[in-house]
């Protein structure tokens, strides 16, 4: 066993402070350290995207990350992204578009597309398409998924105009 | 005055899943999610790395001794029986004792502190093993001898000589259909609690929570009732948690049982893929004879399938297979068999169709064959060879079709997909000779529904009204996200007429609804809303009988009004109604039960009426193909799918559109390969590809036909959806052919194999080219 590391994070805006080995996962981290259960596990091995975070602005799967090397970082998961009664509009519509089947692809896939589109706030189907290639669903087809990225994008693009 | 107010979330409404909210907000508990009580243990396998031996010898000991190794479990260890067959033949030993019959077959489980220290141990295991000669491939297991695993069947009507001797054409061919993993999301886990005397209750991601609890009982040697298995949800299933997950329930409760310790078990993907079952792979042989306008005269076919190192489901899939030879088309002298052929690889077991979807590809290669040989439009073959209405309606198992709606549903497709001008355009743009060719063709479907097992058609429901007037609702069902709680839930709502919020869903578990089958054959709705339904009419009947008493009104002017109940002149809340009935004893609980009705089956004549009825579907696809790499796109894809009366349109069409995407995968880009030493290589989402984002049709149109409407009494007239539609992608498999017979104008069936990944499209053109 290695020495263990002083690991400061800052998750969904509470920050957190442990000893951790070095080859700690971060997806371990959230899960057992932290019960955020939100992120799951589907290949351990950055394929699927079950386990996407947003780490400092940057969409990451916390399965092939270490929390050390997370150290210092503002992380959001998908609960830190809305909850029950405080729906983020990507939450909204992935309810209300039926983008979901089993669900087990879902808290990464909307945690995903946060960063998509404040990468392209208007994406086209194939941006979208291309942008969401790191997330696998088995179970829907994509196609409500996309059409609930698409219809978060006009509800945001709406309230930001309506804003302005 | 008449009002219309109307329930929230009744029937043949669109309702989004019950759990959507808690799915966009991370809420929602998967079984790892369950909080881990102190002190738990995790186990993990440890596999053979050899494709088949004989064991000389298993020493264990520097996994024993491994610091954080609380123990190991091996078949000596096994309190009951060291079996997991889930139909009962005994051939499926939890553990290896003498012999490794494939690569990833378990040979020991270790139980240690973490999981991560469990899995590190594994690797410290010695095994010597004496390796013998391996099959790996169905039809090798055929040429060298290899037994079959369970017995086979033949189906048989007419006489295949005679139609042979009287039909101008003949071919015969052999297809390859490869298997698919079924990549749920979320893998196999079980968590293990003991408790006081036998008692053990395990949570998992079961399909089967029933047989989950009876393999429990027989492995630990203690009765059923003992055992108790939860499921809440699963991240996915798909037939593959149907009987696979029973060896990690068995490791996890034996653990639990041993130590009185929490104990979970949960591979990583690597080892899920290599020691679960996936959909069986077939060597098709086809023999077909037809006139010169395309109509068959007869078919005589095997089809081999490779079903691994036991028995499992493979009887009933692999005689599925051969109840969908026909797909929606009439054979006038057949003879069907199927060879389930023992093979050194992990047992191949459910997978949504099972074995339909084999045995509707090899029926739409022949449509082809005969297209090809008389320089027709497949569709029209097609057409020519349609079950009719009421003659030609006789299947290859003696049931009549009864509920036809093939010819109308491919009409309608036709027209609303432009099929003639598009074929036209398709033909044009091929005969310029370019390097992009494209390819266009409409399948159909048709699929047969009910468990071929017969006494597995029965199910059972549990429904409470507490005297607050709330409800909970139970059943044998089991959800892994296609939607069936909010069906169902939609249909106790409808009977009491109450907002569906007023109803809570609960876990499935082998405590409230004893003897349930698999969450499987489609049939989850028709079942298990059946029993719920059953179980609320009780419930309405006491109610009503008690009205009548109490408030000294006939049963006619006792009304469920949405939300409200009338009673003569009175209006009460529901609330209030249940509270005055609780008052005077009334019981407002029912278990509720069904079983399908009209079905039986003889294997041994191969006759009777398997299926209850039978779900349609048709697609059309148009592709492109580089016919210098061989790659390809979908361009678009129309479906027509006949659900029924619809329970849900808006989860039936989501379950419309992941099956065809699932089903594409299957045809397309989903392989597996086994190398020369019988190890699995496409063993995680890394080598396997299944369909992204951005590899689904550009244009994709899918539709229910909203006109349909069960002619059985299914609940609600509707029908099962989680199947059928897998097999409406066949038209991009069939289009891929069409781009790729237009280098060879079109004078040569392309004998695609599945999946035609782009390597395989490209040998085909280069063959064809000559
Ligand atoms: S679990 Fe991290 S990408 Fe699959
Ligand atoms: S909803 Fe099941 S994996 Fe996406």
């Amino acid at each position: 066993m290695s020495k263990k590391m002083h690991i400061k994070l800052n998750v969904n805006g509470k920050d957190e402070e442990f000893l951790a080995e070095p080859r700690e996962l971060l997806i371990h981290t959230l899960r057992e350290r932290l019960n955020i259960t939100g992120p799951h596990i589907g290949c351990e091995t950055s394929h699927c995207g079950a386990c996407t975070v947003s780490i400092n602005g940057k969409s990451v799967k916390s399965c092939t990350m270490f929390a050390a090397q997370a150290n210092g970082a503002q992380i959001t998961t998908i609960e830190g992204i809305g909850g029950t009664d405080n729906l983020h509009p990507l939450q909204e519509a992935f309810k209300e578009h039926h983008g979901l089947q089993c669900g087990f692809c879902t808290s990464g896939m909307i945690t995903r597309a946060t960063k998509l589109l404040e990468e392209i706030p208007n994406p086209t189907e194939e941006e979208i398409r291309f942008g969401m290639a790191g997330n696998i669903c088995r179970c829907t087809g994509y196609q409500n998924i996309v059409k609930s990225i698409q219809a978060a994008a006009a509800e945001m693009n709406a309230a930001k105009e309506a804003a302005e | 005055m008449k009002q219309t107010v109307s329930i929230r979330g009744s029937a043949h409404t669109d309702l989004i899943h019950d759990s959507a909210i808690k799915h966009v907000s991370g809420g929602a508990d998967y079984c790892d999610d369950i909080a881990e009580p102190i002190g738990t243990l995790h186990a993990y396998f440890g596999t053979a790395k050899v494709a088949h031996a004989t064991i000389n010898s298993v020493d264990l000991s520097a996994v024993r001794a491994a610091p954080g190794v609380v123990g190991v479990l091996t078949a000596e260890d096994v309190p009951g029986v060291n079996d997991v067959s889930p139909t009962g033949r005994h051939d499926e030993p939890l553990f290896a004792t003498e012999k490794v019959e494939f690569w990833g077959q378990v040979l020991f489980a270790v139980v240690a502190e973490s999981r991560d220290i469990a899995r590190r141990a594994v690797e410290l295991a010695k095994i010597d093993y004496t390796p013998l000669d391996h099959v790996i491939e169905a039809d090798e297991a055929v040429a060298k001898g290899y037994p079959h695993v369970t017995p086979p069947m033949t189906l048989k009507r007419g006489d295949v000589a005679e139609g042979q001797a009287a039909a101008a054409h003949r071919i015969q061919g052999q297809m390859r259909i490869g298997g698919q993993d079924h990549m749920y999301l979320e893998g196999h886990i079980a968590f293990a609690m003991p408790g006081e005397d036998d008692d053990v209750i395990v949570h998992s991601s079961t399909q089967h929570p029933s047989e989950a609890q009876h393999m429990v009982a027989h492995v630990l040697g203690v009765p059923s009732n003992a055992v108790v298995v939860n499921v809440r949800r699963m991240g996915g299933g798909f037939g593959g948690k149907e009987s696979q997950m029973n060896q990690f329930c068995a490791v996890a409760a034996m653990a639990a049982k041993k130590w009185q310790r929490a104990v979970k078990i949960r591979p990583d993907r690597d080892q899920d893929m290599e020691t679960t079952g996936k959909r069986h792979d077939f060597v098709v042989d086809y023999d077909v004879a037809f006139d010169d306008e395309g109509q068959i005269q007869a078919v005589d076919n095997t089809f081999a399938a490779r079903c691994g190192w036991t028995s499992d489901l493979s009887g009933p899939v692999t005689d599925r297979a051969l109840f969908h030879a026909d797909n929606a088309y009439f054979y006038p002298h057949v003879k069907l068999q199927s060879r389930p052929m023992k093979t050194n690889t992990v047992s191949n077991t459910a997978f949504r169709g099972f074995g339909g979807p084999q045995g509707v590809v090899a029926a739409e290669r022949m449509m082809e064959e005969i297209a090809y040989k008389l320089g027709k439009d497949p569709l029209e073959v097609r057409k020519a060879n349609f079950y009719g209405d009421t003659d030609r309606n006789l299947t290859p198992y003696h049931q009549r079709v009864e509920d036809n709606v093939m010819p109308r549903l491919v009409e309608e497709l036709e027209q609303t997909s432009d099929y003639q001008a598009r074929r036209k355009a398709v033909l044009e743009h091929n005969a310029k000779g370019g390097i992009i060719r494209k390819g266009l063709s409409l399948t159909p479907v048709k699929f047969g529904i009910s468990f071929t097992a017969t006494w597995y058609n029965q199910a059972g429901a549990l429904v409470h009204i507490y005297n607050d007037g709330s409800i909970m609702l139970n059943h044998g069902g089991t959800e892994m996200g296609q939607g069936l709680n909010t069906k169902i839930a939609q249909v106790v709502a409808e009977a009491f007429q109450v907002d569906f919020d007023t109803i809570k869903i609960t876990k499935t578990t082998t405590e409230k609804v004893p003897n349930t089958s698999a969450t499987a054959a489609s049939s989850g709705t028709d079942l298990n809303g059946m029993a719920a339904l059953n179980a609320c009419e009780q419930i309405k009947e006491r109610l009503v009988r008690w009205a009548c008493d109490h408030f000294g009104v006939e049963a006619l002017l006792v009304e469920f009004a949405p939300n409200q109940v009338h009673v003569g002149d009175k209006t009460f809340t529901f609330g209030e109604f249940i509270k005055q009935a609780y008052m005077s004893r009334v019981q407002l609980w029912a278990a509720g039960f069904y079983k399908t009705p009209k079905i039986h089956w003889d294997r041994e004549k191969g006759q009777g009426r398997p299926f209850y009825y039978y779900a349609y579907g048709a697609a059309v696809a148009e592709v492109s193909v580089d016919t210098l790499t061989g790659e390809y796109t979908v361009d678009r894809a129309d479906v027509l799918h006949d659900v029924g009366k619809s329970l849900n349109p808006v989860l039936d069409k989501g379950q419309v559109e992941g099956a065809f995407v699932q089903g594409m995968g299957w045809l397309t880009t989903e392989e597996l390969k086994w190398d020369d030493k019988g190890q699995l290589r496409t063993h995680a989402p890394s080598t396997y590809k299944i369909p992204l984002a951005g590899d689904v049709p550009r244009e994709f149109n899918v539709n229910l036909a909203d006109w349909s409407e069960n002619r059985e009494l299914t609940i609600k007239r509707s029908k099962a959806v989680g199947e059928p539609p897998f097999m409406l992608p066949i038209c991009v498999f069939e289009a891929l052919g069409m781009a790729v017979a237009s280098v060879a104008d079109y004078t040569e069936c392309p004998r695609l194999d599945a999946p035609a990944t782009p390597e395989c499209v490209l040998m085909a053109v280069e063959r064809l080219r000559g």
